[in-house]
């Protein structure tokens, strides 16, 4: 991904920032300009999440994505926010720790890098709570 | 709006073609439909052609000036050529939009074609060209891959449903299996259950024979209007329905992991505009690009219960002869995943059914069938239903 690509949405990467519609008492992060539900009725405003959440579901992936081939096997999950919305993470841990239902808590992690001498991307993965 | 039939079509061989290029996959296609149909090139008013990522895979764009210029429908006759996208649906997309052109009365004879050619980069760069289809940006950063989405579908199914490893490879065996009866299949070889389930882990629970696999190959039908189609050909087979429907680009956001809204909301709009519905379907051409998707799609179509598309599988009842026979062609898995042609291709099969020319693959006696074609992990659905009566 390119840099300015990457810093546009650095804040709601770093600290969980997404958004929240007054209108419908909906929570999205990713963050959203427009309600998928109220559209233009809808409210939009910054939120913080807390980050704590459950393992929606997950898989251990082995063949990996451009990019990840040093990390295999690694786990990548959906994990359900406390105030609703998901996101999909990687999972920092054993795979065989991994199950449905899991209650995990934010980290900040390395996520990638652009090329050899590139920018390095953060932002943030889950742990086991 | 004008009833809409299809005249000719073509399939070019699916699979791993060294000695082939892009142009002269859809080439072969487009000029066998155009053969089978027996038409004119003066008499074609338009042409969409369904391609994913031409930019990614051979790095060109501008795809349907392209194939208008090497069809001989540019330098003379400068025939309208539109390019469709929407990832693995684009195919699928692509016969939509020609159908509307020939149902608004904008356009009578129209090609409708899909193509793709994967095999000129290596697997890595076709992934990650395939895995533009799901969110860059939140998705795709955190490392998920196309199989490790549909994994993340396989899991929870299991986990809701009790669906078994064993199921998932029942839809790859069964698929294989119709594939050796299918000429242009990539692959003619049947598998069993114990060779799934011994191949190697790409994305727990999948295994490498749950996925299907990159390939090259082009796809072509010709439309015309329903009232003059017997001018060129006796056994025209009649749109009856075509849905379309859109959801979130990204997994996580879907209402029900497990389930295809898109596919549901597709599905439904067709059977509505052909007033008909899963019990009158002869035989269905869906999207299973990992055996998981099989299991979905009959179930968000209507041919199995919700959670029981894996029973259903394992008890036979989408095989050739049974309830409900369901890729015939060997579906993605086994007849090849060529992502802009798949929709065309599922198209042609079912028009090859339905005119009774299937050979050893033929469902006796089939009168109506049904295509599903699903972009990403599920963001865009397009369902279609055919006819041999009008």
């Amino acid at each position: 991904m390119s840099v300015p690509r990457f810093w546009r949405k650095q804040i709601a990467r770093y600290n969980l920032v997404g958004t929240y519609c007054k209108t419908c008492e909906e929570y999205f992060y990713p963050p959203r300009n427009v309600c998928p539900s109220c559209r233009r009725e809808g409210e939009i405003g910054e939120f913080k999440f807390n980050g704590n959440g459950e393992l929606v579901t997950y898989t251990v992936i082995h063949a990996a994505a451009e990019g990840f081939e040093g990390q295999t096997p690694y786990v990548l999950g959906i994990v359900q926010l406390e105030e609703g919305p998901r996101l999909t993470s990687q999972i920092v841990g054993d795979p065989k720790e991994m199950h449905i239902g899991l209650k995990v808590r934010p980290v900040f992690r390395r996520l990638g890098q652009s090329g050899e001498r590139g920018m390095i991307y953060y932002g943030t993965k889950y742990v086991p709570a | 709006m004008r009833e809409v039939a299809i005249i000719g079509v073509k399939n070019t061989l699916f699979g791993e073609q060294w000695d082939r290029s892009f142009r002269d996959l859809v080439v072969e296609a487009g000029v066998g439909a155009v053969e089978d149909a027996g038409v004119a090139g003066e008499k074609i008013d338009s042409m969409f052609v369904g391609n994913m990522s031409g930019g990614q895979f051979v790095e060109q764009e501008h795809i349907g000036a392209l194939i208008a210029d090497y069809s001989g429908l540019a330098k003379n006759l400068h025939v309208p050529s539109t390019r469709v996208e929407a990832a693995c649906a684009s195919g699928g997309l692509a016969l939509r939009q020609a159908i509307c052109a020939v149902a608004s009365g904008m356009d009578d004879i129209v090609i409708a074609a899909g193509v793709e050619k994967m095999t000129d980069v290596p697997a890595s760069k076709a992934s990650s060209a395939l895995a533009a289809a799901a969110d860059r940006e939140w998705e795709g950063i955190m490392g998920a891959t196309f199989p490790g989405l549909y994994a993340m579908i396989a899991r929870l199914h299991m986990h809701r449903y009790g669906t078994t490893s064993e199921q998932l490879a029942e839809v790859a065996v069964k698929n294989h299996f119709n594939g050796q009866f299918n000429p242009i299949a990539q692959y003619r070889n049947t598998i069993t259950v114990d060779a799934v389930l011994n191949s190697i882990m790409v994305a727990d629970p999948l295994r490498i024979f749950d996925c299907s696999p990159i390939t090259d190959g082009a796809s072509a039908v010709i439309l015309a209007p329903a009232d003059i189609a017997h001018e060129y050909t006796d056994t025209p087979i009649y749109v009856k329905g075509t849905g379309q429907a859109s959801d979130t680009i990204a997994l996580h956001d879907r209402r029900d992991i497990t389930t295809l809204e898109a596919s549901v909301v597709a599905g439904r709009r067709a059977y509505e505009m052909a007033g008909l519905g899963p019990k009158d379907i002869d035989l269905v051409e869906v999207h299973d690009c990992f055996t998981i998707a099989e299991i979905c799609a009959i179930e968000d179509l209507g041919f199995a219960k919700k959670g029981e598309g894996g029973k259903v599988t394992q008890q036979g009842e989408t095989a050739i002869g049974a309830r409900i026979p369901v890729n015939t062609s060997g579906g993605l898995k086994a007849c090849g995943h060529p992502v802009g042609a798949t929709g065309i291709k599922q198209a042609v099969e079912i028009v090859q059914q339905l005119r009774g020319e299937a050979g050893k693959r033929q469902v006796d006696g089939a009168e109506i069938g049904m295509t599903h074609n699903v972009g990403g992990s599920g963001a865009t659905a397009v369902v279609h239903i055919f006819s041999r009566n009008r």
